[in-house]
């Protein structure tokens, strides 16, 4: 697609999202969109480590989960116990600030995740990453003071949004919540991208293609990666804000294997290290468990997730995107040399 | 005193059944490559296939056992021969999801199979312990050490001694060699995945009468598969050996000493710091972190 063509379809697309809730004022529809929003706000963060640094972190639930339950607490407010006979104590704060400090708590710890986990690779990060989400379900089971642990924190207020005119006002109707999540995930979308077109993107692609070859022209692989690690668990804090405040009670599940799954396979189905695949995969797998949901049992929805992820594997191992615009573009996709793209990033 | 010497045989105990599931993890690795994301779910399954025998067909316990560690074994053969061999020669990030994608499916087919309930595998020892001086021990556990010890034993003796066991050791050090030495390279694979399998399901049956057999408990026994072979490092039999009873006393020393609630946490704080500290693993001497 032409450099004139691409973002004038992207912002159409985004239009044309916005207007669902004036042609089809369905509240079910809306429901699930704006859970499938949600989660492709998760998939467009895990692109950025998936996708364009080619590390598989299967870890993302954590940043998800922290997010939930930092904004969570800060809006509900918790007075707890620190040793030494002190205590910490906060008030209920708004919104704003229970969602800004989701996307700092998810930045801070992907640097403490980055900064551990990046001195490995392969298996062994594979394999970190998923012990740092299990520690954390493990932490949100059992510090019942803090979180309630399986009780689940409850009556987390809606989202709330200064809006011209009308002050601050609560968004409860299902439209604005659609919006508000649309709007994030445009706004994520656009971070991503910025950050791909970047110096940083092009230093991520070189190690992704060619880690030693990118090390030997100078890149600074592990504070790249660290970088991106932090964005994109940021975003992903953000994403676990929107749902803190969408289903407005929180369990430690947040943190399930699970969630990082469905994550994973929308980026992969919909091409990882593409912009648009992780919206279209997201679509895909956002809508269709709703659509199944009156045909079929949870089990098969899962056998059914668990099976499009081995064919996918197996014979489209690139993705729908870019398996489509190889089409429209016949033989003539681009190719990113690794040595180009190492030699731009160090210049 | 008397605690810990009692945390020191609950540990030794446990132990055993995770080296079992530690030794098979890292030979698949080591072997063939393949993170195996399935492991949990043929321990799993190793569970429900001994309850159904002893339970429903009404088996004879010892029996159902070494049944279900042999369906199990067969049912690691079809996954490596459907799913594995089609994709050799892929990169470790496909072969990884392509197993995610499994152990997904084998999950919830059991959950639609057997229910979301918990069972127990009804066993033939009764619940009187026995007492050595100041610890005392269920028969029951003590067998599952033994049968533990046993099959460790026997796969020790399978490596070491057997031309398989060569072909095997050949394959793991360099592929490609082997391959030039006459070895059935694609033959070792799916007799290691079906041996690795086949351990994982013998250690499943195996505690399926001492906890509870669920759809579910495939995921933390397959993470803690990992913790056992990350302490010992990817791809090392006998590191794998001592990672699983590391893991087995860190959780029963931890859970007693320290937290009960975070019992299950302590063996993935322990991957973190390990990985942290020493990235090759507590006894390997090799780099091996890419």
């Amino acid at each position: 697609m032409s450099a004139v063509l691409a973002p004038l379809l992207g912002w159409s697309f985004a239009a044309a999202m916005a207007s669902v809730p004036f042609l089809f004022p369905d509240p079910y529809l809306l429901a699930v969109l704006t859970s499938a929003g949600i989660f492709i706000i998760g998939a467009i963060s895990l692109n950025l480590l998936l996708g364009y640094t080619g590390q598989l972190s299967l870890g993302h639930a954590a940043f998800f989960g922290l997010g939930a339950y930092a904004s969570a607490l800060a809006t509900l407010g918790f007075d707890i116990a620190i040793g030494f006979g002190l205590r910490l104590r906060l008030d209920p704060q708004p919104v704003w600030v229970g969602f800004l400090s989701a996307v700092v708590v998810a930045g801070l710890f992907g640097w403490l995740l980055g900064r551990l986990a990046f001195r490995v690779r392969g298996a062994y990060f594979v394999i970190i990453t998923i012990c740092f989400a299990q520690v954390l379900r493990m932490v949100s089971l059992n510090w019942v003071e803090l979180t309630q642990g399986p009780m689940a924190l409850t009556g987390i207020p809606p989202f709330a949004l200064w809006l011209p005119g009308q002050g601050v006002v609560e968004l409860t109707s299902k439209p604005q919540t659609y919006w508000l999540v649309l709007g994030v995930a445009v706004l994520a979308f656009l971070i991503v991208r910025q950050i791909v077109r970047s110096r940083i993107g092009r230093a991520l692609v070189a190690l992704r293609e060619n880690e030693t070859l990118a090390r030997s022209v100078g890149i600074r692989v592990t504070h790249y990666l660290v970088i991106a690690t932090v964005v994109s668990a940021g975003i992903a804090g953000a994403a676990g804000s929107l749902f803190a405040h969408y289903v407005r009670i929180i369990d430690p599940d947040v943190f399930l294997f699970i969630y990082t799954v469905t994550m994973v396979i929308m980026v992969v189905t919909g091409g990882k290290g593409t912009l648009w695949g992780p919206v279209v995969g997201g679509l895909i797998f956002g809508l269709l468990p709703d659509m199944l949901r009156g045909a079929a049992r949870p089990e098969a929805q899962w056998i059914a997730y668990g099976l499009a992820m081995i064919l996918l594997v197996m014979f489209l191992p690139r993705g729908i995107v870019p398996a489509f615009t190889g089409l429209l573009a016949g033989r003539r996709a681009r190719v990113v040399l690794p040595a180009a793209a190492a030699r731009e990033a160090a210049e | 005193m008397d605690q810990a010497l009692q945390h020191l045989v609950n540990g030794t105990v446990l132990g055993g059944t995770y080296a079992l599931l530690g030794i098979g993890l890292t030979l698949i690795f080591g072997v063939m490559r393949v993170v195996n994301f399935t492991h949990g779910e043929l321990y799993a399954f190793g569970a429900y296939m001994a309850y159904g025998l002893v339970s429903l067909l009404g088996l004879n316990f010892y029996l159902s056992l070494l049944l279900a560690a042999l369906l199990g074994a067969a049912l690691g053969a079809v996954i490596e021969r459907v799913l594995l061999r089609p994709l050799r020669g892929a990169d470790i990030d496909s072969v990884m999801l392509a197993m995610i994608g499994a152990a997904l499916v084998l999950q919830n087919a059991s959950m639609w199979a057997w229910g979301g309930v918990a069972k127990l595998v009804p066993s033939p020892f009764d619940g009187m312990p026995l007492v050595f001086g100041p610890v005392s021990v269920l028969p029951l556990r003590l067998f599952v050490l033994g049968v533990a010890v046993a099959l460790l034993l026997a796969f020790w003796f399978l490596l070491d001694r057997t031309r398989a066991g060569i072909a095997m050791r050949a394959t793991f050090q360099d592929p490609e060699t082997a391959a030039l030495m006459g070895v059935r390279v694609a033959w070792v694979g799916t007799a290691t995945f079906a041996i690795g399998s086949g351990l994982a399901a013998a250690a499943g049956a195996l505690l399926g009468p001492v906890f509870m057999v669920s759809p579910t408990m495939g995921d933390l026994v397959g993470l803690k598969a990992f913790a056992i072979v990350i302490l010992g490092g990817l791809g090392n039999l006998p590191g794998a050996v001592i990672g699983g009873f590391a893991l087995g006393y860190v959780e029963e020393f931890g859970g007693g000493f320290l937290s009960t609630e975070y019992r299950d946490a302590f063996g993935f704080l322990l991957i973190i710091l390990v990985l942290a500290i020493r990235p090759q693993g507590l006894v390997a001497a090799k780099e091996r972190v890419g």
